[in-house]
């Protein structure tokens, strides 16, 4: 089975967000950049999917050359190949990065003379610009089914059931190979890297690519932080000893039964 | 000039809440495109609906249990419902189909849906069927004239705002559900009872490749998102042997535990418990914060609750700075303490 994830270095912001003096990005010079969290989830998936049916989990990133960090990581835990879209740094709205994708996947099924991939995967949303829709626009490209928010996937193969939450309760979809599928965290825990997994990493040689910039009709102006509630808490004690004046405020605020 | 606004109902027929704010900024939406004539670009404003600022309902239910009454107060001048004996079951791709068809026909200006699981899935397929962008997460959007859109959108789960210019025929929106309401004091005055269409779509096999089988309930219980009382156990649980206590407090208070994304990437818990950016967002009346630090990816889940009140060992804790009260010391000692007292009380 040959699965192809796509994933996104997003900076790794902490304890708070700060933008950078033009209010055009977030301020990265102190922190450090990852994968976006449900992507994570998405390349362990691909990973024990080919360790169960064999084949290759391909991981593939749209960004600065710096973006080869997190498909390292990814090869890390498993993924067989890497493929990185090299950008010159500006931001890529979700058409533009869709049609990239797109290119690349016709390309492998050009270049291999067979059909490709059978199985993209996705995060259902990246952590900072939250679009949700890169997967769905490849998948329409393709003529390819695809289900976004997925939190449990089977596939023999051939064909794949997928479930999600809907409103508490549960919703199956099911439907032949090829097809993209957008992953939620929670789909399963991702493992940590082995020390062989890092070495084999940092030697991979990746693909390289350098795909062309278009304007998306969605132009960011700038970034603001929202005006947050800021306050100091009212201590109400320490210790169990605060326990009856808890009680009292439970009272106050109307919760207990 | 029309704006099409997809509605989700909730199991008993009503309009949900995160889709009554779409419906609002779609209100504020037609009537300022109404009173701001559209130059440059654009599909022709069909007969009939010149000037007038429609405002379309979209519904895939029963229409029998829609509120047709509440819908025109709230600026709906036509609703679009397709019954369960048109399609059946929820399918994205058919519902896109839909909403782009009903687009066409009313010479729509913009379509409107609330970010939720499916309506962001259902405006995604719509941008690619279209090829047009969506502005996801919007919190506010106004004409700018020449067939642009100035808007206020979410970013990192609302942690950051974005300001930004939309360039697209028809403009493709999912507004944030926690979007404050649109001011339609100056909107056009209710026109009374909405007119209901049943629509007919023309669907083709592609629409229902992607289609839901029938949803399984996972039993009952109280859920995370909507509970009453949330009490939260973060790194400070110390193990999952820890959140027995948590789960009985819970239980007295009628809620339910819910945790930080430390606790689920330790698997101590699952993560149908994580609060936060990555897990789901609650509105409790009370969140009980119990040994979490307070990271903004966790407060991007909890920042709607009414009170938060913290227990932790660190009076420095940036959980502090967002809590209206908090008792200083160990949870592990403060939570059974508070079991036995609420016990008590009976």
């Amino acid at each position: 089975m040959e699965v192809l994830v796509c994933v996104k270095r997003v900076p790794q912001v902490g304890g708070r967000i700060v933008i950078t003096p033009d209010g055009q990005d977030v301020e990265t010079r102190m922190s450090g950049f990852a994968i976006s969290p449900h992507e994570e989830c998405a390349v362990e998936e691909a990973v024990r999917l080919t360790q169960r049916l064999g084949g290759t989990a391909t991981v593939l990133t749209l960004g600065p050359a710096e973006a080869a960090e997190q498909l390292r990581e990814a090869l890390a835990i498993g993924a067989t190949r890497g493929v990185l879209l090299e950008t010159d740094g500006r931001e890529w709205g979700p058409v533009a990065t869709a049609a990239a994708i797109t290119d690349a996947v016709r390309r492998t099924a050009a270049d291999g003379g067979g059909p490709g991939y059978d199985l993209l995967l996705f995060g259902n949303e990246a952590a900072d610009t939250g679009d949700y829709q890169v997967g769905v626009r490849v998948a329409e490209s393709l003529g390819w089914p695809c289900v976004t928010g997925v939190k449990h996937l089977e596939t023999d193969g051939a064909t794949v059931r997928v479930r999600r939450e809907y409103r508490g309760t549960g919703e199956t979809f099911e439907f032949g190979l090829p097809a993209v599928i957008t992953v939620k965290e929670g789909i399963n825990l991702p493992r940590y890297p082995s020390l062989p997994g890092r070495l084999r990493a940092k030697r991979a040689v990746l693909e390289q690519h350098q795909p062309t910039w278009s304007a998306d009709g969605l132009r960011k102006t700038g970034l603001r932080v929202p005006e947050q509630r800021r306050q100091q808490a009212t201590v109400l004690g320490s210790g169990p000893d605060a326990v009856p004046a808890l009680v009292r405020l439970l009272e106050e605020l109307g919760v207990l039964r | 000039m029309s704006v099409l606004c997809l509605l989700e109902q909730d199991a008993a027929g009503a309009v949900d809440a995160a889709s009554l704010r779409a419906l609002s900024l779609a209100r504020g939406l037609a009537a300022t495109e109404a009173a701001t004539p559209a130059t440059g670009a654009g599909p022709p404003t069909p007969a009939g609906h010149a000037g007038t600022g429609q405002l379309a309902a979209v519904v895939f239910g029963d229409p029998d249990r829609l509120p047709l009454t509440a819908l025109g107060g709230a600026g709906v001048t036509d609703v679009y419902a397709v019954p369960p004996s048109h399609l059946d079951g929820y399918a994205p791709r058919a519902w896109a189909s839909v909403l782009a068809g009903l687009t066409a026909q009313a010479g729509a200006t913009a379509v409107v849906a609330a970010a939720t699981d499916r309506g962001s899935e259902v405006m995604a397929y719509l941008g690619a069927i279209t090829g047009q962008p969506v502005a996801a997460n919007c919190l506010s959007v106004r004409p700018a004239g020449n067939g642009t859109y100035q808007l206020v959108r979410q970013r990192w789960a609302g942690l950051l705002l974005e300001d930004a210019v939309l360039e697209a025929s028809p403009a493709l929106l999912t507004v944030a559900p926690d979007a404050p309401p649109e001011d339609t004091a100056a909107a056009a005055p209710s026109p009374g009872e909405p007119a209901l269409h049943l629509h007919q779509p023309e669907l083709t096999g592609a629409d229902l490749v992607v289609r839901a089988a029938e949803t399984a309930d996972q039993g009952g219980g109280v859920s995370l998102a909507t509970a009453r009382v949330v009490v939260g156990g973060g790194r400070g649980v110390g193990g999952p042997d820890g959140f027995a206590p948590l789960e009985e407090l819970a239980s007295l208070l009628g809620g339910v535990v819910g945790v930080s994304r430390v606790v689920t990437s330790q698997g101590w818990r699952p993560h149908t418990q994580q609060v936060g950016q990555t897990g789901t967002k609650i509105t409790p009346e009370l969140y009980l914060a119990c040994g979490i630090s307070g990271a903004i990816q966790h407060m991007a889940g909890c920042g709607s609750a009414k009170h938060i009140v913290a227990v932790n060992t660190d009076p420095a804790a940036p959980i502090m700075s967002r809590a209206d009260y908090a008792v200083i010391g160990d949870l592990a000692e403060i939570i059974p303490a508070l079991v036995a007292a609420l016990k008590d009380r009976g």
